[in-house]
C-alpha cells in the first residue's frame, strides 16, 4: 500500500499551480519546512512571505494581497490558522469573500507525541460556522492534490484540512469532484460517512463487516462544505443507519453537518465517533486512535451497534 | 516646503463641508461614531483631494493608490469623502446603518471606494502591508495609505504587521495614526498608556514624523516626506483633537460611539459655517 505525506503533496501541487499562474502567492508563519510550503519558496522566492510566528498577521496580510487580486495560500498548523487566526478568518478572509486558500497541516489527534495543544480537533468546526468558506479534509496523498487544484480553481476562501502522518492511499476512489461524495463502497445495510484518516479505517471495517453478511456503504465526505446532501439523504433513506466518523471533536464538524441534515429531512439512527469532550495526549497515533476510540474494530463495533 | 495659501484655504474648506457631513450623516442614522472621525477629518481631506491617485469612475483601476480604513468605526469620515471625491451620490449619506444600505455601520466591500471590510481593530496594517506587497510583486508604482486609531493599536495584531512592515522594507507604505488621546472607556494614558509612541514605531523600524494633524501645511508636508523615504515605511503620528470642530464634542469622550441628536446637529452645523 502506498504511503504519503498530505504535505508532500500539497508543497508539490503549489510548485505546480505557481507554475502555471504567476497569480499564485504562499504565505508560511515560521514551519514552512513541516507544511512544506519551503518547497514554493525554493521555487519561487519572489511570490513567498514568511510572516514568523505571528498567523493574526499572516491571515490579515493575505487580504490585502487578495484585494489586489491574488490567489493567496496561508498556510501554518491547523490549530493556529484556525484557532489564532480565527478573527481574521471571519472578518478579513470570510467576510470579505477573498481568494484565500487557507491549507492547514498537522490537524487531529494523529499529530501524536507534540500533544493536545497541537492537535487541532476544532478546525473543521470554528471554520464551518463562518459564512462562505468551502470546507475540504482530503483522505489521502493524492487527494490532496486534486483538492488543491479545485480550490485554486474555484474563486472564494477555502479551508483545506491536511494531516502529519503518511498515510495509506486509498484505490479506485473515482474522480474528485468539490462538493460530491465519493461512494466507495456499495450496501444498504449500514452506512459509514467519514472524511480524512477516517476513511481508511471506515474501508476496513467494511471489509470485516462483509466477512459477516453486513453491506456497508462507504461514503468519504471529502467537502464538508457545499455538501453533498443528496448522498447522505440517500444513505439514510436505503440504509439502517449511520455512523459518522472524524479525527475531530463530534461538535461542530462532520458528525453535526450529517446529524443537522439527517434531523431535518430523514431521521435515521446515527452514530458518532470522534473526540468527545476530551483534549488530545501525546502518543503515537496508532495508540491514540486506539485510546480515543477511532480505530476499524471501534467502526465496526458502531456499525453493529447503529443497525441493532 | 511652502504650499500655495489658496491651496490650503481650499483643502480648509473642503475639510470643513466633510465635518458637515459627518454631522449630518450621524443625526440622520441615529448612532455611530463621531469623535474619531471628526478628529481624522484634515488627515484623510488632504489625503483624497491632494495625494491619492484614483478614478471613482473607475474604482478598480488596477493602477490607483490604496487607502484602508483600519478604525473602521470612522467610516462617516470615509463615506462622506468617498460621496464629495465622486464614487456616489452624496443622498447615500443619508441611508447610513440602514437595512441593505450601501453604506454599513462598518465599512464594507459594497460601497464604492471600499477596498477592505473593516471594523474589528488591529486588522488593517497588515492588509495594508498585503497591498503593499501586491505593488512589489507586480511592480507597481502606488503608494498604500491606512488610517490607524490610537486606541487600536493596542491590538497585538498591530505590532507583528508593524515588525513585518519594517522586515519587508515598505517604502510605499504610510500609516497615518490619529492620535486625539481618547477611547470608549476614557484617556489613553489612562485606560492603557500608549507613550513612548515614537520611540516604539522607530524601535520596530519605521520612520516617524509628528505632526499636529489639524494643520493643512503640516499634513501635506508629512505625506511628502512620508513619499520621499526609502527603505522603511513611515507613519505619520498626527496629534489631533477628538471631534475637533464642533466645540461640545471636543475632548469629550462621550461623542465617542454616541450620535448627536437633532438639536445637537443643528448646533454643530452652526459652528462649522
Amino acid at each position: 500500500m502506498e504511503m504519503l505525506y498530505q504535505r508532500d503533496i500539497y508543497g508539490q501541487t503549489l510548485v505546480e499551480l505557481g507554475k502555471q499562474n504567476p497569480g499564485v502567492i504562499v504565505l508560511d508563519a515560521d514551519l514552512s519546512s513541516s507544511t512544506r510550503t519551503a518547497l514554493f519558496n525554493k521555487e519561487f522566492p519572489q511570490r513567498f512571505f514568511n510572516f514568523g510566528v505571528a498567523e493574526q498577521n499572516m491571515m490579515a496580510t493575505a487580504c490585502g494581497l487578495a484585494s489586489c487580486g491574488k490567489t493567496v495560500f496561508v498556510s501554518t498548523f491547523a490549530i493556529f490558522a484556525t484557532g489564532r487566526a480565527w478573527d481574521q478568518a471571519r472578518n478579513s478572509v470570510a467576510y470579505n469573500n477573498f481568494n484565500i486558500k487557507i491549507v492547514a497541516t498537522h490537524a487531529g489527534i494523529c499529530v501524536g507525541p507534540d500533544g493536545a495543544s497541537h492537535q487541532a480537533l476544532e478546525d473543521v468546526a470554528l471554520m464551518r460556522i463562518i459564512p462562505h468558506i468551502n470546507i475540504i479534509v482530503p483522505c489521502d496523498g493524492p487527494q490532496t492534490r486534486d483538492a488543491v487544484i479545485a480550490a485554486a480553481n474555484k474563486p472564494g476562501p477555502f479551508y483545506i484540512r491536511l494531516g502529519r502522518p503518511k498515510i495509506p492511499t486509498i484505490e479506485n476512489k473515482g474522480e474528485f469532484k468539490l462538493g460530491r461524495a465519493q461512494v466507495l463502497t456499495q450496501g444498504n445495510d449500514v452506512a459509514i460517512i467519514a472524511c480524512g484518516i477516517m476513511v481508511n479505517e471506515a474501508l476496513v471495517a467494511a471489509g470485516s463487516l462483509g466477512k459477516k453478511g453486513i453491506k456497508a456503504r462507504v461514503i468519504n465526505l471529502h467537502t464538508i462544505r457545499p455538501m453533498d446532501q443528496e448522498a447522505i439523504l440517500e444513505a439514510a433513506q436505503k440504509t439502517r443507519g449511520i455512523v459518522v466518523c472524524e479525527e475531530h471533536t463530534i461538535i461542530g464538524g462532520l458528525a453535526s453537518s450529517v446529524d443537522e441534515l439527517v434531523a431535518e429531512n430523514c431521521p435515521t439512527k446515527v452514530v458518532r465517533l470522534g473526540i468527545k469532550n476530551r483534549f488530545g495526549q501525546s502518543g503515537e497515533p496508532a495508540e491514540l486512535l486506539e485510546e480515543y476510540h477511532l480505530t476499524a474494530g471501534d467502526i465496526e463495533k458502531a456499525a453493529l451497534n447503529v443497525m441493532s | 516646503m511652502a504650499y500655495p495659501q489658496a491651496q490650503v484655504k481650499e483643502l480648509e474648506e473642503k475639510a470643513k463641508q466633510v465635518r458637515r457631513l459627518i454631522i449630518r450623516m450621524l443625526a440622520e442614522a441615529g448612532s455611530g461614531h463621531p469623535g474619531g472621525s471628526l478628529s481624522s477629518v484634515d488627515l484623510i481631506t488632504a489625503l483624497y483631494f491632494k495625494v491619492l491617485r484614483y478614478d471613482p469612475k473607475n474604482p478598480g483601476w488596477p493602477e490607483r493608490d490604496r487607502f484602508h480604513l483600519s478604525k473602521g468605526h470612522c467610516c462617516p469620515l470615509l463615506y462622506a469623502v468617498l460621496a464629495q471625491v465622486g464614487y456616489f451620490p452624496i443622498d447615500e449619506l443619508w441611508t447610513l446603518r440602514r437595512l441593505n444600505s450601501l453604506l454599513q455601520g462598518h465599512p464594507d466591500r459594497r460601497t464604492p471606494g471600499v477596498e477592505v471590510a473593516s471594523g474589528s481593530l488591529g486588522q488593517g496594517l497588515s492588509v495594508a502591508l498585503g497591498m503593499s506587497l501586491a505593488a512589489k510583486i507586480d511592480q507597481k508604482s502606488y503608494r498604500v495609505y491606512v488610517l490607524l486609531g490610537d486606541g487600536e493599536i493596542q491590538e497585538g495584531n498591530v505590532w507583528e504587521a508593524a515588525m513585518a512592515c519594517a522586515h519587508y522594507k515598505r517604502d510605499n507604505l504610510c500609516a497615518i495614526l490619529d492620535y486625539n488621546g481618547f477611547q470608549i472607556d476614557g484617556k489613553t494614558a489612562d485606560v492603557m498608556n500608549l507613550e513612548p509612541i515614537l520611540a516604539k514605531w522607530q524601535a520596530f523600524g519605521w520612520h516617524t514624523i509628528e505632526i499636529n494633524g489639524h494643520n493643512m501645511p503640516e499634513i501635506l508636508s508629512a505625506y511628502d516626506e512620508a513619499a520621499s523615504i526609502k527603505g522603511q515605511p513611515s507613519i505619520i503620528i498626527a496629534h489631533t483633537i477628538k471631534g475637533k470642530g464642533v466645540s461640545f464634542m471636543e475632548n469629550v469622550v462621550d461623542f465617542h460611539g454616541r450620535a448627536p441628536t437633532k438639536e445637537e446637529a443643528e448646533k454643530a452645523l452652526k459652528e462649522l459655517e
